[in-house]
């Protein structure tokens, strides 16, 4: 009924209704991000001078001043959007960009002042220079990438494995379970989840180690004579352990979305004589698509945050960005860095996820 | 034609050694509780329950426990409360932006964990300028609980007839007593759910938990220490056993409460908890 | 009919944002009458139904009950109770404890109480259903709760949101009966809100009939259906058939050259918005046409045609004829009693009609 840019007596309500939990997430989110962004560009030890123009200038001019670059420098960013949009506002605008000048003079002036204060790009230049963190570096006679392009890789391996692993695990309940046992296998599904974190990544340890179950078991059926090494302590562990703690995550979207497909759809491709997997391929896959990117995106995104994963199963050579910003912060003590780099993290798991739904637009439109 | 039992054999075989992979950790975590040996490995030596035995006679480990059981239960309140609030508002009439502002509600649940625990660590100790403690883990497993809890009421709320709040209005009832009187009531399994639910969650986190702990030990920050000692690993296997145990008690009772709501209600089963 | 007025509303607007909900409302609804608010969805009228009972605010104008403003009293304390479309019965409380649900801040007894409630359960027949539980209910029981829930509370109003839209034609008839009976019995004023015409010229002592937020005609259920003063409510209650029409003198009568039909007069009180000369639209109903059949003799003007369409009811046969002069088809409705055959499409046939039966709508 309502029309558009307009809220109706129960849209005030619902906004009412939705506002605490909003301004709460606003509160531990929104700011403490805003923060990190802040305390990013914070150098570690450069001395705050706390001399700027105060000193070659009276006070009031200095105050003045430095009011007057603030405001230049806050407002710059609305000025550009006010030119695009046009109109009265758009002209005046047009006139203060003008002052294009005045604009860098502010800009320069405001950057100096944090200068003082111990601000600066250093965090942002060791997270690229850093062979660590991004460029990596030739050890001990083998190439070594940086920790973030590993995280990605890590990320990237474990939300296919999971993803592919899940997807028939919902084709199955969606469209092999009886309709009565549906709810049955989503809860059996999700147990694994609910139950401890840590002590699910201690009892994967036990299933691969030297002497684990996998080892014990199959050395004691005669199928291998020496234990298996390459399962524990490398990214392979960090692999499964993870596919098996994301794997309710990717199956719930899939299956959701499977569960939306019109059943009459598959049988008017089978009756128009599409075979088994042309029927799968041509229908089912392109109408999951929504349930997939959600499955990719709610695995990959969280996994790059795990650091106890690659620390207790992962080895020497499963550490992973994660840990470094842990350690940055709880060990180092160079919390301007390890926000710097959380926040290169952040955008770079950002770039992957929009490249990833941006190739897959297409199927995502249409549903 | 083939009946349909024997469609896909494969797909139900898989389907089968899938849940193992899941489920393994779970079936092997009991065994090694109760086994007599030291070493985590088959062959088993023997039943035993002093692993479990040696859990009472740590008061480390009780410490732990209670400090988690507290910011469990005050995290469990506080999320379920901000749930019912964005239920309930998302169950409403839509205004501009609505699903930006649901969407930033739900946005902890694909923010990566470590970037929340810096972010919240930074909030602590730079701007507010305290040192980490009980509390400021549960001001964070509230934030990262509320996802959750959210989406267990929104079935609650999404269910629910508009009218019937109204009716309550209307045969005299302030608004707060027509959501008092009929809504909370009919929701109440949902808000339970919800309770458990967040109260799970918060009980098992720990990167968070291990960034603004401070000198609080929760639980798994307690399991953590533990990780280089391995002789510890089968007072850990117990202790697992004990809290997985734990988990799928509560987990069943959300559920059942969960289904006899909407029966209550009599509704169809629209899904689970995610 | 009679009686001073109990509901006033004067001017009222509503707007959600740009759309404009309810536009100029007037309206005067008198102690113990029975109400309807009649249009197609989307016309504002549960709008003005949830104005009146407080779920809405104004945009403008004043809304009076029984004297007092309205404009700061809300939902709870007026004198008006509700009974939904969906009845939104309490389904977690037991059928009594539903009626009850509105005297829990009622100081009498408990017992007074008690027998309260059997005597609102008992109005509305469901007696001795007080312990089953609300979900069990069929239909009609739940609208029945619903009634005895808001008339336990001896509302100056009870205002009735499309409350038969849930049941089965059969129910639904019953439903209209009992309704009728039960607003006779307490005296309260109904107001229902319906998009069905033949429910609201059944139930009702007045129609509002509205169309886009606004009250296109407001009149009893007779005037309404033969005194239409638009094309607009003239086809939306009941079925009309249209022809254009040149009035060449208006005096005490109205003369008319109808298309098709010819030359006629008609009384003023036939032409609700007055006769300015030059063109305008003639209506008239299908049920006031009569064909002709062989061996029957009629005194009143008649026609030619062809049947260009035949739908048998049962109890009644809807015929279109063509006529030469005329557009459209006519539609018409005759009453199969014995000795009238059905006619086939193509047969030529004669239509009687009547001056009396005219309406003069705008152009």
């Amino acid at each position: 009924m309502a029309a558009g840019g307009f809220i109706s007596d129960d849209g005030r309500r619902a906004l009412r209704s939705l506002l605490p939990p909003f301004v709460y997430a606003v509160f531990l989110m929104a700011i403490p991000l805003a923060t990190v962004v802040v305390v990013s560009f914070q150098i570690r030890g450069a001395a705050a001078s706390g001399e700027w123009l105060d000193g070659a200038l009276p006070p009031p001019v200095a105050i003045a001043l430095r009011v007057m670059v603030l405001l230049y420098a806050v407002t710059l960013p609305f000025a550009f959007v006010l030119v695009a949009r046009g109109g009265n506002a758009g002209r005046i605008s047009r006139f203060l960009l003008l002052a294009a000048p005045l604009w860098v003079a502010a800009l320069w002036l405001s950057w100096s002042y944090l200068a003082t204060l111990g601000f600066g790009f250093g965090n942002y230049a060791s997270v690229f220079t850093d062979p660590i963190n991004i460029r990596g570096a030739v050890r001990g006679g083998s190439w070594l990438p940086g920790l973030l392009p590993r995280s990605l890789f890590v990320s990237v391996a474990v939300t296919a494995a999971t993803v592919i692993l899940a997807y028939p695990i919902a084709y199955f309940i969606s469209f092999r379970v009886a309709p009565e046992n549906k709810s049955l296998w989503i809860f059996l599904i999700t147990i694994p989840f609910w139950t401890s974190y840590l002590i699910r990544i201690f009892l994967w340890k036990v299933i691969l180690g030297y002497s684990g179950v996998v080892n014990t078991a199959l050395t004691g059926l005669g199928i291998i004579d020496e234990p298996l090494t390459f399962i524990l302590y490398n990214v392979n562990a960090v692999i499964i352990t993870l596919a098996h703690a994301y794997a309710p995550f990717a199956i719930l979207p899939i299956y959701v979305a499977l569960e939306k497909i019109d059943r009459s759809l598959k049988e008017a491709a089978r009756d128009l004589g599409e075979n088994r997997l042309h029927t799968f391929l041509r229908v089912t896959l392109p109408l999951s698509v929504p349930g997939i990117v959600a499955a990719v995106l709610i695995v990959f995104i969280p996994t790059i945050g795990d650091y106890v994963t690659p620390e207790l199963v992962g080895g020497s050579g499963g550490l992973l960005i994660a840990n470094r910003i842990q350690a940055l912060f709880l060990q180092v003590n160079d919390p301007g860095l390890g926000s710097a780099l959380s926040l290169v993290t952040m955008a770079a798991v950002g770039i992957v996820a929009g490249l990833f739904m941006l190739s897959l637009r297409r199927w995502l439109k249409r549903a | 034609m083939k009946p349909p039992s024997m469609k896909f054999p494969a797909l139900r075989i898989y389907a089968i050694i899938y849940l193992l992979f899941l489920f393994a950790p779970i079936i092997l975590l009991p065994i090694f509780a109760f086994n007599e040996g030291k070493i985590i490995a088959f062959p088993l030596t023997g039943f035993s329950t002093r692993w479990f035995e040696t859990l009472w006679e740590r008061p480390s480990l009780h410490s732990a426990v209670q400090s988690s059981l507290i910011i469990a239960v005050l995290t469990s309140i506080f999320a379920t409360i901000f749930g019912i609030f964005a239920a309930r508002g998302g169950a409403m009439a839509n205004f501009p932006f609505k699903g930006g502002i649901i969407g930033f509600i739900m946005l902890p649940l694909v923010l990566p964990e470590i970037i929340l625990a810096v972010a919240l660590l930074v909030l602590v100790t730079k701007v507010l300028g305290l040192a980490p403690n009980l509390y400021t883990i549960v001001l964070a497993h509230t934030l990262m609980c509320t996802p959750y809890a959210t989406s267990v009421l929104n079935g609650a709320f999404a269910n629910l007839d508009a009218s019937l709040e109204e009716a309550a209005m209307d045969l005299g009832e302030s608004r707060w007593g027509a959501f008092r009187l009929v809504t909370l009531p009919l929701v109440m399994p949902g808000i339970i759910s919800a309770m458990l639910i967040s109260f799970i969650i918060s009980l098992d986190e720990f990167i968070v938990a291990f960034f603004l702990s401070g000198n609080v030990t929760t639980l798994p920050v307690y399991i953590y220490g533990l990780r280089r000692q391995s002789d510890q690993l089968p007072i850990i296997m117990a202790l697992g056993t004990i809290l997985v145990a734990l988990s799928i008690i509560l987990l069943v009772a959300a559920e059942i409460l969960r289904r006899r709501g909407l029966r209550r209600a009599g509704l169809e089963d629209a899904g689970g908890f995610l | 009919m009679s009686g001073s007025p109990l509901i006033t509303l004067r001017g009222v607007n509503k707007h959600y944002g740009d759309y404009h909900a309810l536009r100029d409302i007037e309206l005067e609804i008198r102690q113990g009458e029975f109400f309807s608010l009649l249009g197609p969805s989307g016309c504002g009228k549960t709008t003005l139904l949830r104005t009146i009972a407080g779920f809405e605010d104004l945009s403008s104008g004043t809304l009076m009950i029984d004297g007092k403003d309205m404009a700061r009293v809300p939902a709870n304390e007026r004198p008006t109770n509700m009974v939904f479309q969906s009845y939104a019965i309490f389904p977690h409380l037991s059928v009594a404890q539903n009626v009850a649900f509105g005297l829990r801040r009622d100081s009498r007894p408990k017992a007074e109480k008690a027998r309260a409630v059997a005597e609102a359960l008992e109005m509305v027949g469901l007696a001795g259903y007080g312990g089953r539980a609300a979900h069990a209910l069929s239909g009609g029981q739940r609208q029945r709760v619903a009634l005895a829930r808001a008339l336990i509370l001896q509302p100056k109003v009870l205002l009735l949101d499309e409350p038969l839209s849930a049941l089965d034609k059969k129910m639904r008839e019953q439903m209209q009966v009992e309704l009728i009976r039960l607003q006779r019995n307490v005296g309260i004023t109904f107001i229902l809100v319906t998009h069905d015409q033949e429910e609201a010229l059944v139930m009702s002592d007045r129609i509002a009939v509205m169309f886009e937020g606004s009250i296109g005609q407001m009149a009893d259920p007779e005037t309404l259906y033969r005194r239409p003063n638009s094309r607009r409510v003239a086809d939306f209650i009941g079925k009309m058939n249209f022809l254009s029409a040149e009035v060449t003198a208006a005096g005490a009568t109205v003369d008319l050259d109808v298309q098709g039909l010819g030359r006629g007069s008609i009384a003023r009180d036939q032409a609700p918005n007055g006769a300015p000369a030059g063109p305008a639209v003639v209506g008239i109903r299908p049920e006031t046409l009569t064909i002709v059949f062989d061996g029957e003799h009629t005194d009143r003007r008649t026609i030619d045609g062809v049947v260009d369409e035949v739908v048998y009811y049962g109890d009644m046969t809807y015929y279109d004829v063509r006529v030469p002069g005329v557009d459209e088809p006519l539609h018409l409705s005759m009453r199969n009693v014995i000795g009238r055959p059905v006619l086939d499409v193509g047969t030529p046939t004669r239509i009687s009609w009547d001056e009396r039966a005219l309406v003069l709508l705008d152009a």
